[in-house]
Order: C-alpha cells, then sequence, then structure tokens
C-alpha cells in the first residue's frame, strides 16, 4: 500500500532494504516473468496504480519493449473513489487515470504497485477496472510484499517479499519523485492503521 | 474545504484550484462505458429548487447520481411550499430524513446561508443560485471552461457583459476569478451595474467595443426580463445594439478569445445567434463540464471525514423534536 508506506519519519532511523541497482535487477527479472508468463508481450497492458506504482510500470514496460522489440502499452489507474477508507479521512486529491488509447477489454492488465501491505489497494483496483472494462485477466506485480494482508490478495510478481512488524514502515523512493531509488525500512513507535 | 459551498468567497485559491482539478479528472469519467463511480453510495443528497431552473438541477442530479449518491428532487412547485410551509419546516423535514447534502436554490439572496448557518440542518449546503447574490458552481464551471482552453487563468482578461445587478453568475465568477489571478471587467449599462461593485475586485466599463481588444474570455449574461421591475435602459433593440456580441464585435476579439454565456440565451438580444453557434463559443461544453465540476465539489464536500471541523452547529430544540 503505497500511503501506508510513507512515512514522515527521520531518514537516519531508516535502513535501506533495496539499493538502486537491486530496484533495477528486480524490475528487469519482472519484465522477464511478465512476459514468460504470458507468452510475450501481445495483449498485455501495464497499469501502474499513482504515485509510484505509475513510474514502475514505465520502467517495466521500457525493459518489456527493449526484449520484445514492441510497444507495451502502459497506463495509470486512480484508485481514490473506490478506496474503502474515503469516510475515515478528509477529502483526497485524486490522481490522474491514463488508460492507453484501445481500451482494457480483453487484454490482459498487469496491475502495478509499489508495496503490497493489507491488499486493500488491490481490492479497490479490481472495482476501477471493472468499471473501466472487462479484461481477459488482471495480474499484479509489485515491487515489495511486506505482508499482513487483510483481503484473500496475492502478487503473481514480486520484487522482494520483505517479512516486516506491524510496527514498521516500508518507504519506496524513486528517482522520478525523489531524490534516489531505494526502499527503506524504518520503526515507528506508533502502529499505524493499514490503509 | 469549508463544510459548505454558500459562496466563491468561501474558496482560497487552494480550494478553488483542488475542485478544478478533481473536475478534470472526473470529466474523463463521460468517456468511460460505466459512466459511475462508488464513492458517495449510500449518501443522499437533496435538490431543493425553488425557483425553475432546467440545467443546474439536472446537473447536479446527474453528478450525485455518477457518484451513487441517492437523489431527492424537490421543487416547490406541487409541494408543501405552495400551501405555505416555510423554509425552516422544509429544511427540518429533510434533516429528519437524513440527507447529507442540500443543493439549494432560492429566489431570495441569502436563503442558502440561513439554511446553512440556522442549525436546522447538519448537512453540507450547496448553493445552487440564491436570488441576485451568488452562483458558486457555475462561476467553478465556468473557470474550469476557461482553464482549458487558456491554460492557467493567471493574467488572463476576463470581460463580462450585461446584466451585473440581477446576476449572480457575475457575482460569483468576479470573486472566484480574481482569486484565480484572472483580471476582470464588467461592462454593463450604468443602470446595470450593482451599488457598491467599486468594492468588488474587478474593473468597469460602460463600453463594450473598448474591452473586447485584449480579453481572453468574453462572458455574457442573461438579461434577465422577470428580474427588470423599472426601464434599465430604453429599448432591446438599443440593449442589443451596445451591449450585445454581434457578428461585427465578435470579429475583433482576439484569435484565441472564447465566448461563453451562463444560459438560458436570448439569441438576437444579448448574443446573436451566429456567435453562439460558432467554433468559439464553448455554450454548450459549459454544460458538459458543469457535471464534473459538480461532481468535483460533492465529492470533496461529502466524502471524507473532516477532521479539521469542529465547529458543528448544534442543533436547536425544535430540531430534536422532529427527530424523535
Amino acid at each position: 500500500m503505497s500511503s501506508a508506506s510513507r512515512s514522515h519519519d527521520h531518514p537516519a532511523t531508516a535502513r535501506e532494504v533495496l539499493d538502486a541497482s537491486d530496484i533495477s535487477r528486480a524490475l528487469t527479472r519482472i519484465a522477464h516473468e511478465i512476459l514468460e508468463r504470458n507468452k510475450g508481450s501481445a495483449n498485455v497492458i501495464l497499469l501502474g496504480i499513482p504515485t509510484r506504482g505509475v513510474a514502475l510500470a514505465a520502467r517495466i514496460a521500457a525493459v518489456m519493449a527493449s526484449v520484445e522489440a514492441a510497444e507495451i502499452p502502459a497506463g495509470s489507474l486512480d484508485i481514490t473513489m473506490y478506496r474503502d477508507d474515503l469516510r475515515l479521512h478528509p477529502a483526497r486529491a485524486l490522481e490522474p487515470t491514463d488508460i492507453p488509447s484501445g481500451g482494457i477489454d480483453d487484454a490482459v492488465v498487469v496491475l502495478i504497485d509499489d508495496v503490497l501491505f493489507s491488499g486493500r489497494t488491490i481490492r479497490a483496483a479490481l472495482d476501477a477496472i471493472n468499471d473501466v472494462g472487462r479484461p481477459a485477466a488482471v495480474q499484479l506485480a509489485v515491487l515489495v510484499d511486506r505482508g499482513h494482508r487483510q483481503l484473500p490478495i496475492r502478487a503473481d510478481f514480486v520484487g522482494k517479499n520483505l517479512p516486516t512488524s506491524l510496527s514498521e514502515t516500508v518507504r519506496v523512493t524513486l528517482r522520478e519523485y525523489d531524490d534516489s531509488d531505494a526502499v527503506l525500512i524504518s520503526h515507528t513507535n506508533v502502529s499505524r492503521s493499514s490503509s | 474545504m469549508k463544510h459548505h459551498l454558500l459562496s466563491s468567497a468561501d474558496l482560497n485559491r487552494e480550494d478553488a484550484v483542488l475542485v478544478l482539478d478533481t473536475a478534470a479528472e472526473l470529466l474523463s469519467l463521460a468517456d468511460r462505458p460505466i459512466k459511475k463511480l462508488p464513492t458517495l453510495r449510500g449518501r443522499t443528497v437533496v435538490n431543493l429548487f425553488f425557483e425553475d431552473s432546467t440545467r443546474t438541477r439536472i446537473s447536479f442530479e446527474a453528478a450525485a447520481k455518477r457518484l451513487s449518491a441517492d437523489v431527492i428532487n424537490f421543487s416547490a412547485k406541487g409541494s408543501s411550499v405552495s400551501k405555505g410551509e416555510s423554509l425552516k419546516d422544509t429544511a427540518l423535514t429533510l434533516e429528519a430524513m437524513g440527507a447529507d447534502a442540500v443543493v439549494i436554490r432560492h429566489g431570495s439572496s441569502g436563503a442558502p446561508h440561513r439554511l446553512a448557518n440556522s442549525g436546522w440542518v447538519r448537512s453540507s449546503v450547496v448553493n445552487a443560485g440564491d436570488g441576485t447574490h451568488e452562483h458558486p458552481t457555475q462561476a467553478l464551471l465556468d473557470a474550469f471552461t476557461m482553464r482549458k482552453h487558456l491554460g492557467d487563468l493567471d493574467g488572463r482578461r476576463v470581460t463580462i457583459v450585461g446584466d451585473v445587478l440581477h446576476s449572480r453568475v457575475a457575482r460569483s465568477n468576479a470573486l472566484l476569478l480574481s482569486t484565480l489571478g484572472a483580471e476582470v471587467t464588467l461592462v454593463a449599462p450604468p443602470t446595470l451595474l450593482p451599488v457598491g461593485v467599486d468594492t468588488w475586485p474587478v474593473q468597469t466599463s460602460y463600453d463594450l467595443d473598448s474591452a473586447l481588444d485584449k480579453c481572453d474570455a468574453v462572458m455574457m449574461l442573461r438579461v434577465q426580463a422577470e428580474r427588470m421591475n423599472a426601464a434599465f435602459f430604453p429599448s432591446a433593440r438599443e440593449y442589443s445594439r451596445r451591449y450585445g456580441l454581434d457578428d461585427r464585435r465578435f470579429r475583433r476579439l482576439p484569435e484565441h478569445a472564447i465566448v461563453m454565456h451562463p444560459g438560458p440565451m436570448n439569441r438576437g438580444m444579448e448574443i446573436s445567434a451566429d456567435v453562439a453557434d460558432s467554433a468559439r463559443s464553448v455554450i454548450v461544453e459549459q454544460v458538459t463540464n458543469g457535471v464534473a465540476v459538480r461532481m468535483a465539489v460533492l465529492y470533496l464536500l461529502l466524502s471524507g471525514a473532516d477532521l479539521s471541523r469542529t465547529d458543528l452547529p448544534e442543533l436547536d430544540s425544535t430540531k430534536a423534536e422532529v427527530v424523535s
């Protein structure tokens, strides 16, 4: 869950679990696994979940495109309006939804997010996809799976399985938005509710 | 955002930009096969219309339904209002029914403010036009339409022409557009400019021709014959000649300028039919954008717990009786 993974801890307390080259290798492997599973890139559409999933989708699409020598459609899917915790927080600003032209009907949609946590974001994303079209299949790729699922959801492609305790916060930084590429883990004293 | 939207002055620049950005994302919904979001499921929106309206009521109804809210339409005709029920009693009934938002249009300026601040209802109140006072969602959709065509409104010149005196659209637009950094010029005959217009954040002029050369958007207001209880100008023909947007004036506008009208239009009076139907007229698009803007307003007012809000009004005792 991207939002749960963002923290305001002092950076000094954060431990780096993946560095830039680890992330790059993980994304390259995920790209190959997507191609392997789907026997090529025909009919595959990548949809990143804002904000960081969008950048990850673009990077994975670039690797897949260089392997397959074909354009891989990549877009973004905002799930804000489908969240199950809208009533618990002040109204949020919406993120862009950008569905590749041609739509998602009968395509294989690979959802891409940075951190898989409770699974509620993915549940919301499945609802959102349902309103956009009817894909042939939906698969899920995440950079980090930190466990503690609250819904029966699992990822098809995982960059790194990261056993965590609920008192820890996982944060993904990407150079598209932050200073550098890294996955950081830090301790928070207050146990955070998942989002 | 605040709990209510009563006036364009309720919105600071940050809020206004948030509404417009949210609306921009929601506009793409119109291209989807399923034009519906589950966001306000289980919420009730009441459209309380004491005055006739086509596009505003339909627009609010479509917006609420696309967000999956339940919509109750109330128009004064055919309701207990025609039997003499007061605004207060109507409001208490709505509160007892559990309305989460009340969209109100009323012929009296200040009726939405009264509804929001009297303690009769706990719901969010959205002003959909009150008398000659304000119509903030119209201003938001006008600003949204301008932003789509002109980009950032900072430093843009907007000319609003016509019956400013009776126009809630002009007042709301003047406030909102100046919040967004645009320079607003009001053009009207002296009799149709309100008293105190010098305190508004706008410039005024009596001469349309001199205001057209440099403007980026020109908004024609409807001549509101139903509110004209005195002779504000000698004849319709003279008004049309001096303040109507005809072909001659239209050709003098800069290439990129857009023509707007909040509707309903008096073709041949304030705007000629050719101008209204021209490629640079965005009048039909304004209606489409209205749904997205009203969705954004309802979403931002209704979804989510407003953690900053500690000033929820205590309901007065008469209210408690109605509930129990």
